[in-house]
């Protein structure tokens, strides 16, 4: 008996969303039923400046394929300026990946409130859309990490 | 000059402004030029160098040394009075323990470039319009001056020193530099070109810290390399993974503190062009939140401590430049 393979490359995003508003708004889009693909892996923060560029390395280590990170509109931190400054250093570390040569679509900083659930769910179809097309991440993985 | 620092380092201890000295000395062969600590006259007469090989920035020394007894005489390089400044501002080194006496830093030499040509034996070297003469075991040799140079001195960005307690000749200016053009260059290839680039680089690495350990802006007690639980301590890289990892963060954690003072690339042993990480976190700063030299003052906010409330969004990686 054969079993027939799923040869299309299903990629596994990883979402930073901090815990006071890409968070909530994640919640939102599931109680509003909107769809999102099942390939995003959700992690809490409490805040998006949380986020060190270690875990974002991490995380590509170990297989993920994209990596995306949401938190609260500037302006609206809960913690006044935190996300002023994820802003700088996202910045400066995503062009530093680029300059590396890593594809600089798979990684992406996103502003999601509470309220918008429908905006959640709408980036988080585009950028796996997005990382589909460039396929698995082969220049910024752990070879020792692939699972067989 | 070495004449000159050598008696006014003399004087200094005599009359008790100063209990040590930090200079350089001789290590195996002529260009093996280290720095050192000298605590007498004696010392001094016998060991202490500044010629073109003396490239090495003490500047981070002072960060142990200067929270010992007694003040201690420092001769810094333009380039280095920027690292003790940005040590200054971060609380690193006691600024009182230190006289600085600032020294012209003038282009320096790289001995593994006069290597690379084939030369030997190297015994000294001096410039003679634009040639540099190499004296050699095997006789005299001859090679372009520029050619020789070491990196950092290629595009040096300052001849002004920015701390110092009193100068040994003169003082220079801020220079224009071409500093950029290397990143420039990178950034204009395509994304396969720019990572076949740093494959080629960053697979030579042997993750001797070198880098870190001379980079006077890595002065954390406790490093995250060093961390057994980290798992990236201490150890040659395994795959690219951990190449590009090690290399990201280590610029990371110097990004907006590093002074461009070149030392990275100058101890690596296997020569790979860390600067050129360094520069170009550097030239992203410069060019998105307004041009920022790192230990040019004591007051000003480092870029990654600072934000605007109108700062350009990250997005802004994704729509500049080649893909």
């Amino acid at each position: 008996m054969q079993v027939k393979e799923n040869k299309e490359f299903e990629p596994l995003i990883v979402a930073f969303c901090c815990n006071w508003c890409s968070y909530a708004g994640a919640d939102l889009s599931g109680t509003n039923r909107l769809n999102y693909p099942t390939n995003v892996k959700i992690i809490r923060v409490p805040c998006s400046c949380r986020v060190n560029p270690m875990f974002i390395l991490r995380a590509f280590q170990r297989g993920a394929d994209g990596v995306i990170l949401c938190g609260c509109h500037p302006g609206d931190c809960h913690y006044t300026s935190g996300n002023y400054f994820t802003r700088r250093r996202m910045t400066l570390l995503f062009s530093m990946l680029d300059f590396l040569g890593i594809e600089r679509d798979r990684t992406r900083v996103e502003w999601v409130s509470a309220a918008e659930g429908a905006k959640f769910a709408a980036t988080m179809n585009e950028f796996t859309e997005a990382v589909k097309k460039l396929g698995p991440n082969r220049r910024l993985e752990d070879l020792r990490c692939r699972k067989q | 000059m070495q004449e000159a620092m050598i008696n006014r380092a003399k004087q200094l201890l005599a009359d008790g402004t100063v209990n040590r000295v930090i200079g350089w000395k001789r290590g195996e062969f002529v260009y093996d030029v280290t720095p050192a600590i000298f605590e007498t006259a004696e010392e001094i007469d016998a060991e202490f160098v500044y010629d073109d090989f003396t490239a090495a920035n003490v500047s981070k020394y002072l960060v142990k040394e200067s929270k010992k007894d007694g003040k201690i005489l420092a001769f810094l390089k333009p380039c280095d009075t920027y690292s003790f400044n940005q040590l200054t501002k971060e609380h690193r080194v006691v600024r009182d323990n230190v006289y600085i006496i600032g020294i012209p830093g003038g282009p320096k030499l790289d001995a593994e470039k006069i290597k690379a040509k084939g030369i030997t034996g190297i015994l000294g070297a001096k410039n003679d319009n634009g040639t540099l003469v190499i004296d050699t075991l095997y006789g005299e040799e001859k090679m372009p001056y520029y050619e020789a140079l070491s990196t950092k001195c290629e595009s040096c960005k300052s001849k002004k020193h920015v701390v110092y307690d009193e100068l040994i000749g003169e003082d220079g200016d801020i220079l224009e530099s071409n500093r950029f053009d290397m990143v420039e260059k990178l950034e204009n290839m395509s994304a396969q070109e720019r990572y076949d680039f740093w494959r080629e680089q960053l697979s030579k690495c042997i993750r001797c810290n070198a880098c870190r350990n001379v980079c006077p802006a890595c002065t954390c007690e406790k490093c995250v390399f060093d961390n057994p639980n980290s798992g990236v301590e201490n150890k040659a890289p395994a795959d690219s993974f951990e190449e590009n990892m090690f290399h990201i963060i280590r610029a990371f954690h110097v990004a907006g503190r590093c002074t461009d003072c070149g030392e990275c690339s100058r101890v690596c042993p296997q020569n790979i062009p860390l600067h050129l990480l360094n520069r170009k976190f550097i030239k992203d700063i410069n060019s998105l939140y307004g041009n920022y030299q790192a230990g040019e003052d004591t007051t000003s906010r480092a870029p990654l401590n600072d934000y605007k409330t109108d700062d350009c969004e990250a997005s802004i990686v994704h729509e500049r430049g080649v893909e």
